[in-house]
């Protein structure tokens, strides 16, 4: 059964790297691995902000605080100290996500239900009205334009390949913590908060973790999307942005690893055709989700988990 | 900061807040009955603004029965997104990702309706005669279309407040958010209830945007803006306490016409600042009384 199990996620993974991994070798404009790269930053970006609602039930309103750090820290060390700057501003952006996480998580974990989602809201509100105003340092509404990467990354298709590695590693990592023993508390602070004090575990440090494991992880998704759009804008901080993610995250399903995943992937190819064909686009999403969710409410991966489950019961049962 | 300065500051303030208070009083009383919170309802202030400018400035009615009619067009979107997405949530606390999301929607779908109408460029809206100059008051100019405002913000704090305490459907609003399964055994309409509410909640925030309309100017974003306005003020008053709401936003109000004058760049970042010392130190509202009551 093990090994099976073990087999199946190789497959999958193996799928997974194939489909990715041959865009830039199928692809016939820079669009299409544009496309691509948005898809992968956008996957990391859910998968890391459901660590947080769909594992250990932190509802965040304000993780996009992350993300427009991660970015803002490569931006703006290459803009003032120049291209050589962009990895060493990819990994200050780790350190000063995971400081800022730190600081803002111990208040966070203070309050809980729907305080805490008003609470995250508003750090990311605060930081995106600092970057908005703090015109000479920031370049406030107009960002920064014009970020290249250093040497061979600024070839497109060898930093797609980065994205990926990186991308793929870390959602590997996300994965092995999600079912190590740490996942598993988190699970059970997400259900029974009060039985975990029981059996030892201390409910709020496991939250902090979880907060800035979380957070970290999606500002090194804001810092490689500095390096496809080849710029920085206040409106990685925006809460709507904040909300795009939910939206994914919803789509794809809560309760799924890879839930998250196949929504960001669905909404972006979405938006991308729709998009194509009309200004409206947001009205047809709006739609689009809507129907989806209120058809599907398990998401996307879990309806399918559901039907198959369905599916190998019935032939179980006929054979 | 000399005396006739500080009381056009002050006056100032008091339009923000009561402009706010309207909009908050409806986000805060859905949250407080239905349990919802609507982060769509920036949108139906924005489709007070634009059905105001359609109504007065295209088709010339009386500016008076304009604003009525726009609070009651906003309230009839409402109802109709309540009757067929929202009442699906009611209560479902634990899945707030799922309001968020279908209210996340509403504000996609409803903005870019609004576009699809109304094209995107700015409208503006004269403000109603007899409004349009300043009101002399000894040595001072205060603009009176500013004056109009408080007062008409006062008559609404007086009529919700009589609303809410002294008559039957007060009560029963009242009832519907302490216990919703109660009230419907004792039998009354619990879903016609809700919808009522929430139809009286937008069409406040649809009056609102009317009412700001010849201040500000009528735009597709107008709607995402003022909701994380009336966001603050809700949760600093405490999220569902109605009065709460009111004192929200006279802090937020003038917190911002003074904090313009002092550090003008910098102003804006004061509400977000009070919204999460208040969210720290007492979540369940700065004017909350011990026990937290509901609406």
């Amino acid at each position: 059964m093990k090994t099976e199990s073990r087999f199946k996620e190789a497959y999958l993974w193996t799928v997974i790297l194939l489909i990715f991994g041959l865009v830039p070798v199928f692809m016939t404009s820079t669009y299409q691995m544009n496309l691509a790269s948005h898809i992968l930053i956008w996957v990391l970006f859910a998968t890391a902000f459901n660590m947080l609602w769909g594992l250990t039930g932190m509802l965040s309103f304000g993780q996009a605080l992350y993300y427009g750090l991660g970015a803002y820290c490569v931006g703006l060390m290459v803009k003032y100290l120049g291209s050589a700057w962009f990895f060493p501003g990819m990994a200050m952006g780790l350190v000063a996500s995971a400081i800022v996480a730190l600081l803002v998580g111990l208040l966070l974990i203070r309050v809980g239900g729907v305080y805490f989602t008003m609470l995250t809201l508003a750090f990311a509100q605060l930081m995106y009205q600092i970057m908005f105003k703090w015109y000479n340092f920031t370049g406030g509404d107009d960002g920064v334009v014009g970020i290249m990467q250093p040497g061979i990354f600024s070839n497109p298709i060898v930093y797609y390949y980065f994205i990926l590695v990186m991308v793929m590693a870390s959602i590997w990592i996300l994965k092995r913590i999600a079912y190590s023993p740490f996942g598993m508390v988190l699970r059970c602070v997400n259900q029974n908060p009060d039985r975990v004090r029981f059996l030892g575990r201390r409910v709020r440090r496991n939250q902090l973790r979880i907060y800035i494991i979380s957070s970290v992880f999606i500002a090194l998704a804001g810092g490689l999307m500095v390096g496809v759009d080849n710029s920085i804008h206040t409106d990685m901080f925006v809460w709507t942005t904040s909300g795009e993610v939910i939206l994914m995250t919803v789509l794809g399903g809560i309760n799924q690893f890879f839930g998250p995943f196949i929504g960001a992937i669905v909404l972006i190819l979405i938006e991308d055709i729709v998009g194509a064909y009309t200004e409206y686009w947001s009205l047809i999403i709006g739609t689009i989700v809507l129907f989806m969710v209120l058809l599907f409410p398990k998401g996307l991966v879990g309806e399918f988990l559901q039907l198959k489950h369905r599916f190998l019961k019935l032939k179980k049962h006929g054979g | 900061m000399d005396f006739s300065f500080f009381i056009m500051q002050l006056i100032s303030g008091l339009t923000v807040a009561t402009l706010l208070f309207l909009v908050a009083s409806g986000l805060t009383l859905i949250f407080g009955v239905g349990d919802v919170f609507n982060f769509a309802h920036g949108s139906f202030y924005m489709i007070g603004a634009y059905l105001a400018f359609q109504v007065i400035s295209v088709l010339q009615v009386n500016f008076w029965l304009g604003l009525v009619l726009s609070g009651l067009g906003a309230g009839l979107v409402g109802i109709i997104a309540e009757v067929f997405l929202l009442r699906r949530i009611y209560g479902r606390k634990h899945e707030a990702g799922f309001q968020i999301l279908l209210t996340f929607c509403l504000i996609l779908i409803i903005d870019d309706l609004v576009k699809i109408i109304w094209g995107t460029e700015y409208k503006t809206i004269q403000r109603p005669p007899g409004f349009s100059g300043p009101v002399q008051i000894g040595d001072l100019y205060i603009p009176s279309y500013n004056i109009l405002i408080i007062v008409i913000g006062i008559i609404v704090v007086v009529a919700a407040w009589w609303i809410l305490n002294k008559t039957r459907a007060g009560k029963i609003a009242r009832a519907a958010a302490v216990d919703r399964e109660m009230l419907g055994a004792m039998g009354i309409n619990v879903p016609m209830t809700m919808t009522m509410v929430f139809g009286i909640a937008t069409a406040l925030g649809g009056f609102a945007g009317a009412l700001a309309a010849p201040l500000r100017s009528v735009t597709p974003g107008a709607g995402v803006e003022v909701i994380i306005d009336s966001l603050i003020v809700v949760v600093i008053g405490g999220m569902g306490n109605f009065w709460g709401a009111w004192m929200g936003a006279l802090l937020i109000g003038e917190l911002t016409a003074f904090g313009i004058v002092i550090v003008p760049k910098w102003a804006t970042l004061f509400s977000y600042l009070v919204m999460i010392i208040v969210l720290i130190f007492k979540p369940e509202g700065l004017f909350a009384p011990r026990k937290v009551r509901k609406v």
